[in-house]
């Protein structure tokens, strides 16, 4: 054992002399990081982009990222003797001629769909406790570029196989190019270099989808953890738990092992699915030929929504000068994404502009505690989910034997509709959870007993909550909207900005006007000393009538 | 879900009377007309069974001559094809008025399918049942089928034949049943929203190719595992929201646990 203990540290010191190996392990190792299952989600998401590094490279290996028409020959019987792009064919050969090259194929493919549901889902946790308020307004706009990005990768990855689904997913990225005012048809040749679908896209893509945009989402990843590293991590509030420490564990052993753990959990679920479930049969949808169209052609989730918004905007064309401009595809396909993709990157800016909120947050708001923002996100979301439900009209149609025409519809009016009202809704219901936590606090939790008294009367026990519980509660900041100042000054002289400064104030009442002040240490105290008062008398007069006194009025 | 409340609806017992007094009416007129169309290569008792068998169940809509009414396309010259598509399918007769008729369990005997073909052939030229040297799909080429599949038949029955949703609620329906002959039927007589793919358009050995093409689809292994209904992108959305994202926080939920 000595002798071991001995080499290694032998090893260590050779080491040391050359780069400050135990000083950076001895700084950072036991950084302590908090404990929550919620602070997981983005690692699902990281270990999935660490499952498409490893797979992705195994496909390269066959994959021939070539539009040169080739006869197929090879085990697929139904594609036998038919004229394809090598791109098709080499994904055929991966599919049913490469050992484990389906599997491996599928769980990249799931693994993609893993990757971008997986960042959806940790923005949620990340928006909804505010983690993104200063300092980490940056990591925010990282973290969204990230699914920007992910979306084009994925893009590219699904177009890649040139089979006819993809193709016709390409077709449609082509027509949106191609509507941008002025400039779209020649971006399109650009592009493409030259008519759709031409020779070029398949090899311009594969250089973006396997060197170019993996770079810089590796490059993101690990800007993102060395912010997280250096912010520290948030945390949910608790007893000891403030603004300016840190409760939690040691980053080795404790989170080396759940991260590591947790990575062949990821792994081992995408493998799962990806041996029990097809993704993407490209061989059941035939090469890409201009020509031809399935039905029911969608693209991958995380497009959806786009698709919804291009189905949903209505046929709207002008022609200006003797050239068409398509409205109807510019807008939903172009303008929009770039507006709820641009609001979602400057969101925490917003938000700081708003509320006037300058300070340093470390400590997570709970959902309830930012009713506006809680119910922005739910609105967003509700947005969203519209949009996704209407990119499968079509697919919706078939199976609920429901017209898509109508679906259309619902989805033309739900989005202006549904979005306030789901609003409004988690508004109310979040100042109603702020109303219950301060009633909880004041004066316990009910406890369902009720206790009759010698002289008659009954009351019901209130069970005071316990410490635990009174942090969480206690954790809520109480903010002040921001008055309007006033139109003049005392001289007379309009107040300078004042219609910006007035519009602020409307949407910090919106934010906080409404919100539940926290009882105020007073009020507790008297709270308090009103219900021991209270309790005295009740354990004196049962005593005097010789009853047994419950525990709940003696504690 | 609807047959009991369409049960209960106010107008159904006015709905029943007037059916019935239509139908009685019919029946009427039935037994008094006399037939007038003339016998072809079917026998001739067939036919007449048939033309009994129309008047019965088909007149309402079709018309007592078969030259159609306002609630049904007349059926001179349609052919024997098209009636024992639409019958031997369960299309027709239709159980309620809708959009499309959709296949269901045939309201009548093979025999009786012959006999109502056999009279409609009897009023006017029209395509015949195909043969089963027809439908033989021996000399066929797989790969030249999936080809003319892909693109003739795909953008409406979808890549799998799983079908697909056309607007207003109508639909290609799903080929994974269709027989070789329903599906030569369907392609030689065009029912419903289908287009009609005559021997001009599309010869003979080519329609036998698309038929071996279905029939690999019915009957194709899914290599990549279950198949989710081929319905595409969509279902494997479905598959990472709730059995992977489902699956993965409950994993984090577990491996986050507190440990008192």
């Amino acid at each position: 054992m000595s002798v071991i203990v001995k080499e290694a540290s032998k090893a260590l010191s050779r080491a040391d002399e050359r780069a400050p190996i135990s000083s950076l392990a001895k700084a950072n190792l036991r950084k302590i990081f908090p404990d929550h299952w919620s602070f997981m989600l983005g690692e699902i998401a990281l270990y999935s982009f660490l499952i498409l590094l490893l797979t992705g490279v195994y496909l390269t290996i066959w994959f021939k990222p070539s539009m040169t028409e080739v006869i197929y020959n090879g085990s697929y019987a139904p594609l036998e003797g038919i004229s394809m792009s090598e791109a098709y064919s080499s994904t055929l050969k991966i599919s049913f001629d490469v050992r484990g090259g389906l599997l491996i194929r599928q769980i990249h493919h799931w693994a993609a769909l893993f990757f971008m549901a997986a960042m959806i889902v940790h923005m949620f946790r990340i928006f909804f406790t505010g983690a993104f308020r200063k300092p980490r307004e940056l990591n925010w706009v990282i973290g969204g570029s990230m699914i920007i990005i992910g979306l084009l990768e994925g893009f590219a990855g699904y177009s890649l196989p040139d089979d006819l689904l993809s193709g016709v997913g390409v077709r449609i990225v082509a027509g949106i190019v191609e509507s941008i005012p002025v400039v779209g048809t020649y971006l399109m040749f650009f592009i493409f270099g030259g008519e759709f679908p031409g020779n070029d896209f398949i090899p311009r893509l594969y250089t973006f989808h396997v060197l170019l945009v993996p770079g810089i989402l590796l490059a993101l990843v690990g800007l993102h953890l060395v912010l997280v590293f250096y912010h520290k991590h948030t945390q949910y509030p608790g007893p000891g738990r403030t603004n300016t420490n840190v409760v939690g564990f040691p980053l080795f052993p404790v989170y080396t092992a759940k991260a590591g753990g947790f990575f062949f959990v990821v792994f081992g679920v995408t493998t799962l699915i990806a041996a029990f479930v097809t993704i993407n049969p490209i061989w059941a949808y035939g090469p890409y030929v201009p020509d031809q169209v399935t039905a029911g052609s969608q693209p991958d989730w995380y497009i959806g929504f786009l698709d919804g918004m291009l189905r949903a905007f209505p046929p709207l064309e002008s022609n200006i000068w003797g050239h068409t401009i398509s409205w109807n595809v510019f807008v939903p396909a172009a303008v929009m994404p770039g507006i709820l993709l641009g609001a979602l990157l400057a969101y925490p800016f917003i938000e700081a502009w708003v509320t006037g909120d300058r300070g340093e947050h470390h400590l997570l708001d709970r959902p309830r505690n930012a009713a506006t923002r809680t119910a922005l996100g739910t609105m967003t979301i509700t947005f969203y989910g519209i949009l996704v439900i209407n990119g499968a009209n079509d697919i919706i149609a078939q199976a609920f034997g429901i017209p898509f025409n109508n679906i259309t519809w619902f989805t033309r009016v739900a989005v202006f509709v549904l979005p306030p009202l789901v609003f409004l809704a988690t508004r109310r219901f979040c100042l109603g959870l702020q109303r219950r936590d301060r009633e909880l606090l004041l004066h316990g939790r009910e406890s369902g007993q009720i206790l009759r008294l010698p002289h008659g009367e009954f009351i019901e026990i209130h069970t005071p909550i316990s410490n635990e519980e009174k942090a969480v509660i206690l954790s809520k900041v109480d903010i002040a909207a921001i008055e309007p100042p006033a139109a003049t000054d005392e001289n007379g002289v309009a107040t300078p900005g004042y219609k910006a400064l007035r519009r602020r104030a409307k949407f910090s009442r919106l934010f906080y006007g409404d919100n539940v002040a926290s009882p105020t240490a007073a009020e507790i105290a008297a709270a308090e000393h009103h219900a021991h008062a209270l309790d005295d008398l009740e354990v004196d007069e049962l005593h005097e009538a010789g009853k047994d006194v419950p525990a709940q009025l003696t504690d | 879900m609807t047959s009991t409340s369409v049960r209960r609806h106010k107008a159904t017992g006015l709905l029943v009377l007037l059916a019935a007094l239509v139908v009685t009416g019919i029946g009427y007129t039935a037994v008094t007309t006399t037939a007038e169309a003339a016998p072809t290569a079917a026998s001739q008792t067939q036919v007449d069974a048939g033309r009994q068998l129309f008047l019965q169940g088909c007149a309402t809509c079709h018309g007592l001559a078969a030259q159609g009414t306002g609630s049904g396309p007349g059926l001179i010259g349609v052919g024997a094809a098209a009636v024992d598509f639409q019958v031997s399918t369960g299309r027709m007769p239709l159980a309620a008025p809708a959009v499309q008729a959709p296949r269901k369990p045939p309201s009548y005997t093979a025999e009786q399918v012959s006999a109502l073909a056999a009279y409609v052939a009897s009023l006017g030229a029209g395509p015949a049942i195909p043969s089963a040297s027809d439908v033989s799909t021996t000399d066929a080429n797989l790969a030249e089928g999936g080809e003319l599949f892909r693109t003739n038949c795909q953008q409406c029955h979808n890549y799998s034949g799983a079908g697909g949703a056309l607007s207003d609620g109508r639909y290609a329906p799903s080929l994974m049943r269709a027989t070789p002959t329903e599906i030569y039927e369907a392609m030689i007589t065009g029912p419903q929203n289908m287009p009609n793919f005559t021997d001009a358009t599309l010869p003979k050995a080519q329609k036998q190719a698309i038929i071996k093409y279905i029939a690999h689809l019915q009957q194709a292994a899914a290599p990549g595992g279950l198949a989710l209904g081929s319905y595409g992108p969509v279902t494997e959305g479905v598959v990472i929201w709730v059995a992977g994202i489902g699956a993965l926080l409950l994993a984090s939920v577990w491996i986050g646990a507190k440990v008192r």
